[in-house]
């Protein structure tokens, strides 16, 4: 920014309202941590405090980590984000690419009709959805939970993709036709290495939901060989007691491979590389 | 090897028709231009003819031969676009063979043409580089150069020129010509610059609400319009069109008189009239004037001349050179 527009004053203001909002953003998750490595008399007795030498204790990490299932709730739960993730881009970018550069009858209303899922909560249909999974055989399957994300996301995907695809220079999908790219080649080998930003904005979205979600593993697999690790977290959590230490361990690593996804994507957002293809 | 004809194309956006029957005929190795005001139908024209769109009806033959069904790829063509639509991920050198890497050329080839290309447009030194890492000439120059590599029967440029700014323009367009003088090959351009139109054509197409108004040579158009509308839109400043009832003359309509063929002078001279406004370009010198008998006129003359605003001055024009228009709009001979 220049300096003939900006005061100190006015910079300060920004910055304030700015670190106040990280800080209450990160609270909650600083919370959690800290008090995952504390003893659980010194969790309740101190909360807001720092682990120190007397009250530290790994507890929660031994009963999560010993307790030999929690390796295979991540497995399952990495397996349908990403599994998710992919289809619902694939899908929702051809689905955009269609919408956005053929010209057909009832283009728009196809739009709107795709784009429909976004306003209607999929939980809606829980109880068509479990009649059709127990009709086809995939209850407790990953492939259930897969479906289920997968429709979950492509509303979202196809509308924010189809006005992104829309911005894609026509000249350059036409100088691909003329030097002989088939429309599958133009579509991953032009259109989404520029559409990259989009993509990655659209995964983000597409994968918090998918890694917090509760209802649909406790409907659809809530059996032991598919639990993620939301629904594996709740056997600490009882009506009469609760293991705290456990809990908040097993949501401290809940939090890893998220963090390790969205920084992978978050690098895309920041990244274009449209520049000096088309003025 | 290169020629095009086009029979009766049509094209139509719903209701709208864009192009309303074209016929023209190509030459092995013409160099033709399709100039017009914008939303005349020539980018559409293009773009039938490279097969980015489909016409309505009609035929378009490509040496000899109905493309109509036949994808872009395979008729034979090279398009060179105005927002040069490089491909971002590929260096310079992938941009510029990969036409013939989809047509399964070998290797070697690619290779040759590609070098022989790049040292006609002197892009040796940007082979491996991105078109990110380019200039604006250059990437036009690198446009080119994947259009050169296909070793085409038509060239087509669609506004190549229009997103460089001047001096590269006027460069560029030499590059263009003597492009042309080395390929020998039949290249078909579209723009609305007339200057463009008028320095490279072998033959001007004038389009004008999706019709034909007018083929010929540049100097054909100059001196001898077809009508009202090729009339006023070749030639820099317009040409003066007077109601032939005010000059007291019954065989035409509107008598037409470029800026250029008028004489002013302060004593004498046939429409006498006040000086609105004086532009001194340095090599000419152009005068508004308003006379009373012939309305608002503009008058070309070389050199410098130093008239001033609300002088009096009178204007002769050329007898010889007067163009005379009926009450159709076209010229009547």
């Amino acid at each position: 920014m220049s300096k003939a527009r900006t005061s100190l004053s006015r910079t300060a203001l920004v910055h304030v309202a700015l670190i106040a909002y990280t800080l209450i953003a990160i609270f909650p998750v600083f919370l959690t941590i800290i008090n995952s490595f504390k003893s659980r008399n010194a969790i309740f007795r101190n909360p807001m405090q720092l682990p120190t030498p007397s009250t530290f204790d790994l507890v929660g990490y031994q009963t999560v980590l010993g307790q030999g299932d929690f390796a295979l709730y991540f497995q399952n739960s990495l397996i349908v984000t990403v599994v998710s993730i992919f289809l619902v881009l694939l899908f929702g970018a051809m689905a955009a690419f269609a919408l956005s550069e053929y010209r057909f009858r009832g283009n728009t209303l196809m739009g709107l009709y795709l784009a429909l899922g976004i306003m209607i909560p999929i939980r809606l249909g829980t109880v068509a959805i479990l009649q059709g999974m127990v009709a086809t055989g995939l209850v407790n399957t990953l492939t259930a939970l897969i479906l289920v994300y997968t429709a979950q996301g492509l509303p979202l995907a196809v509308f924010i993709l189809s006005e992104f695809m829309r911005t894609v220079s026509d000249d350059l999908k036409n100088a691909g036709r003329i030097d002989g790219l088939s429309e599958y080649s133009i579509f991953f080998r032009l259109v989404l290495p520029l559409v990259r930003p989009a993509m990655a904005t659209v995964a983000v979205f597409t994968m918090i939901p998918i890694w917090n979600d509760l209802w649909f593993p406790l409907i659809l697999a809530p059996s032991e060989a598919t639990k993620t690790v939301t629904l594996g977290s709740q056997i600490f959590i009882g009506q009469f007691v609760t293991n705290w230490n456990a809990v908040l361990a097993a949501l401290s690593l809940a939090i890893l491979p998220v963090l390790v996804l969205y920084l992978a994507f978050s690098r895309q957002l920041i990244r274009g590389i449209t520049s000096g293809a088309v003025k | 090897m290169g020629s095009l004809q086009l029979k009766s194309v049509r094209k139509s956006f719903g209701p709208v028709d864009v192009l309303k029957g074209i016929d023209l005929d190509v030459k092995d190795g013409e160099f033709v231009i399709f100039v017009g005001p914008s939303g005349c139908g020539k980018s559409t024209l293009l773009r039938i003819i490279a097969g980015l769109e489909d016409a309505t009806s009609g035929n378009i033959l490509i040496d000899g031969g109905e493309v109509s069904a036949v994808p872009p790829a395979k008729r034979g063509i090279a398009m060179v676009f105005q927002s040069y639509a490089l491909y971002p991920h590929l260096s310079v050198k992938d941009n510029m063979g990969l036409g013939l890497k989809q047509a399964g050329a070998p290797k070697a080839q690619i290779e040759e043409r590609t070098k022989k290309a790049s040292s006609m447009l002197s892009l040796e030194k940007y082979l491996e580089r991105r078109p990110a890492e380019l200039s604006g000439g250059q990437r036009q120059r690198v446009a080119i150069g994947r259009a050169i590599v296909r070793e085409p029967k038509l060239f087509l440029f669609d506004e190549p020129l229009s997103n460089l700014d001047a001096a590269l323009r006027v460069n560029t367009r030499l590059e263009i010509a003597r492009l042309h003088r080395e390929l020998k090959a039949t290249m078909i351009y579209v723009t609305h610059d007339q200057v463009e139109a008028m320095t490279l054509a072998d033959k001007i197409v004038v389009l004008d609400g999706g019709v034909i108004q007018q083929v010929g040579s540049p100097m054909e158009l100059y001196n001898r319009p077809a009508n009202l509308f090729v009339a006023g839109f070749i030639g820099s400043p317009a040409m003066n069109f007077i109601e032939a009832a005010r000059l007291g003359r019954s065989d035409a309509t509107t008598i037409g008189i470029r800026p250029e063929h008028m004489t002013l002078s302060r004593e004498s001279g046939e429409w006498k009239g006040r000086i609105v406004h004086v532009e001194h370009l340095g090599a000419d010198t152009i005068v508004y004037l308003d006379s009373e008998k012939a309305g608002l006129l503009t008058a070309r003359l070389f050199g410098e001349h130093h008239y001033e605003p609300d002088e009096i001055v009178h204007a002769t024009p050329n007898a010889s050179q007067l163009h005379r228009f009926g009450v159709d709009g076209n010229v009547i001979q």
